[in-house]
């Protein structure tokens, strides 16, 4: 369960098997396909579209410009209103800041939202550790929290699983006798059994979609009603935020609100919309006793600290770059063995666990741009991935990260300078166009460069004569 | 909290030595503004958008919301329902039930604070609240809860009844947040409710009821 695994070799034996697993693929075409349909349709007048997004990117880029102060603002704000605040930079601290609060209560069962923070926590895992049990309450995260996985999508964690599987799964893991095999009926399980650990659970742990400065208020997006659930029926509940989802105002939060889940899953809205802004008063009759908020930097302000990395914080986590990758909707999530997998991911994860880690993630990308294209609050991803990439090997300018350096990082980076100084310097570029269509074919398809290509293609040979050589002959002008 | 003293500390300090690298973003909220119906055409936009997710949405007058709720509580076994004893709707439920209790279901009162009555709620039939108001753009209702119709009555009951009245209805979240000044406070909870709980994390396959309730009925009184 945790990502010390995370190598660039894991990666390319993962993603290997990953598109040699046809049921997997069969999968991911079906899901991200209808997904691609449905957002097309919610957005289907353009101009609004444009509109609605330039809206949403200024709130998310002004809210980050007046990052420090407004986190400031938020956690006076809830504490005017009895809810708890804690700060963590890392994913230890935060982590032990849940345990604290669990323990100071007995707590020994604890029902879950969908939360991506705590993912990044692994607090499932961690509290496990310490005879907690914490169990996932959104079917999807259920599902695959029963078979012992991990998220494949952020916002529909078990998208890589048909319906077959998961009926075996609820058969050998939930209940042999039930005989669910529907969506209907294993829903129905799934609602029974959830629901006796809702009646039960000492505290709620939900992850938190937007964070209202002016008024101290925590905005939860959901369809299945755990959420609601984690946050109304236990008598404590801990909230976890990445510290960038802040937002000044509340009228920020309508745009916000219908650019997430229309991007998302293309809907109009989610079923529930909730919006928390104080722990249960005497004269309420539910609703827990204590509300706490946990902020989590782990990352976010070293990406705040760069002009262009701190792009990567205007995210409102609707996946809809994830839904639109070419390389994910073949690939899958489980492949990149992170938190976040896709378009996004491949920018949040080398900048929160270091280049030397990571690094290899930025690799992953054609650079098509269709992430760009559909990210409602206008992530410049490719232009990110570009940074990393010349980050991983140009140290001198590196990303004010914990590590850097990066995956062979000096072999690239010396392919890199000959690049520049041949084709920078016109003798040297003649020399090897000469060179590259006399010797060119004689490079043997075996050598560790050309075999990723060549093992499943026929090696491109090289022309006769350069372009340079037939335009001259042709008799055009240089002008 | 000493250790979170310092992670404050580290995080704002942090974040304050970064470079203003963004631009003031102009702020155009035109399009927020764009959209708006009748009276008329919100109460239909409201009525397509819920039922496209599988609310029931009755349409009644003041005059004859009482007989569309009696057909409700009939067509859908309700043999008990959960109410808000103080609110305006209240009184009426009760003389209902008191003038002909062979169509109206006993109702109960969550009178005391969900520890104590726990099982009560998760064995009920049915709720039925109020609502603050609607939206018609995404076809939600807007309930703001309160001690005496507490949050849990829209979520535990597999049925909840929600009335609703077609004046309140506004054009978008955004008007109903400008209009009533959601900035100048909050309550303790807030919600927007748009249908039944559902869930397509199994292939995709639409399911409702999943945690929250199975059935949303909208009696909404023109």
């Amino acid at each position: 369960m945790t990502n010390e695994l995370l190598s660039p070799e894991k990666f390319q034996r993962d993603t290997l098997s990953a598109l040699n697993n046809p049921q997997l693929r069969r999968n991911f075409k079906r899901a991200m396909g209808g997904l691609m349909e449905k957002r097309q349709a919610v957005f289907a007048d353009g101009e609004e579209w444009q509109q609605l997004r330039e809206l949403g990117r200024s709130i998310r880029a002004n809210a980050l410009r007046k990052l420090p102060d407004l986190l400031e603002k938020l956690e006076s704000n809830c504490r005017k209103n009895g809810i708890q605040v804690h700060w963590a930079e890392s994913v230890a601290e935060a982590n032990a800041l849940v345990l604290e609060i669990a323990q100071r209560h007995q707590v020994k069962s604890v029902v879950k939202g969908k939360s991506m923070v705590s993912e990044e926590m692994e607090l499932n895992h961690f509290l496990e550790q310490h005879g907690i049990e914490a169990l996932e309450a959104d079917l999807g995260e259920y599902i695959i929290q029963v078979d012992h996985e991990l998220p494949s999508h952020i916002i529909m964690p078990a998208i890589h699983k048909n319906k077959d599987q998961i009926a075996q799964m609820f058969h050998e893991k939930v209940d042999p006798e039930a005989h669910a095999e529907t969506a209907e009926e294993m829903t129905a399980l799934a609602r029974k059994v959830l629901r006796q650990k809702f009646y039960e659970a000492d505290m709620g742990v939900s992850g938190v979609n937007f964070a209202v400065a002016e008024t101290g208020t925590l905005c939860l997006v959901e369809n299945e009603g755990n959420g609601r659930f984690c946050t109304t029926l236990p008598p404590v509940h801990v909230a976890v935020m990445g510290i960038e989802k802040v937002v000044e105002r509340f009228e920020d939060v309508p745009p916000l609100l219908s650019l997430l889940t229309r991007s998302a899953t293309g809907q109009a809205i989610t079923t529930y919309f909730n919006m928390i802004t104080a722990p249960r008063k005497s004269v309420e009759k539910d609703g827990p006793h204590e509300v706490h908020l946990i902020l989590l930097d782990n990352g976010r302000s070293l990406m705040h600290a760069d002009e262009l990395l701190q792009k990567t914080l205007l995210c409102i986590r609707c996946g809809a770059c994830i839904n639109h990758c070419p390389v994910y909707s073949r690939i899958g999530g489980h492949a990149y063995d992170t938190t976040y997998p896709g378009p996004i991911g491949k920018i949040v994860t080398p900048q929160m666990k270091g280049l030397l880690k990571a690094g290899h993630l930025a690799d992953a990308s054609s650079l098509c741009g269709a992430c760009v294209e559909v990210c409602p609050v206008k992530i410049p991803i490719t232009d990110i991935l570009l940074r990393l990439r010349h980050d991983k090997v140009e140290i001198k300018q590196a990303i004010p990260l914990a590590e850097f350096g990066g995956w062979k990082a000096k072999t690239e980076r010396l392919v890199w300078k000959s690049w520049a100084m041949i084709f920078s310097n016109p003798k040297l570029y003649r020399l090897k166009s000469i060179a590259l269509s006399k010797m060119g074919h004689f490079a043997p398809s075996w050598l560790p460069v050309l075999r990723n290509w060549t093992a499943v293609r026929s090696t491109p040979s090289f022309a006769k004569k350069s372009l340079h050589q037939m335009v001259r002959e042709a008799g055009l002008s240089d002008e | 909290m000493n250790n979170s003293t310092s992670a404050r500390n580290n995080i704002l300090s942090n974040l304050r030595k970064s470079p203003v690298t963004e631009e003031k973003c102009p702020r155009d909220v035109a399009v927020m503004e764009r959209k708006s119906w009748t009276a008329a055409e919100k109460v239909l936009k409201l009525k397509s958008m819920m039922e496209a997710v599988h609310t029931e949405v009755r349409l009644c007058t003041e005059n004859d919301w009482k007989n569309t709720l009696r057909a409700v509580v009939k067509e859908k076994g309700i043999s008990q329902l959960l109410y808000g004893s103080k609110t305006a709707l209240a009184e009426k439920l009760r003389n209902m039930r008191q003038q002909t209790p062979d169509t109206m279901p006993e109702l109960v009162d969550y009178k005391q604070p969900i520890e104590e009555c726990k099982d009560l709620l998760f064995d009920i039939d049915a709720a039925i609240t109020t609502t603050r108001s609607g939206i018609a753009e995404t076809g939600s209702l807007i309930l703001w809860t309160t001690p005496d119709e507490p949050r849990l009555m829209s979520l535990i009951p597999p049925i909840h009844l929600a009335v609703l009245h077609a004046s309140t209805i506004y054009n978008t979240f955004w008007e109903a947040v400008d209009t009533e000044q959601w900035n100048s406070g909050m309550p303790t909870n807030a919600l927007l409710i748009s249908g039944p709980s559902k869930t397509a994390d199994i292939e995709q396959t639409l399911v409702y009821g999943v945690h929250g309730c199975k059935e949303l009925v909208v009696l909404l009184i023109q």
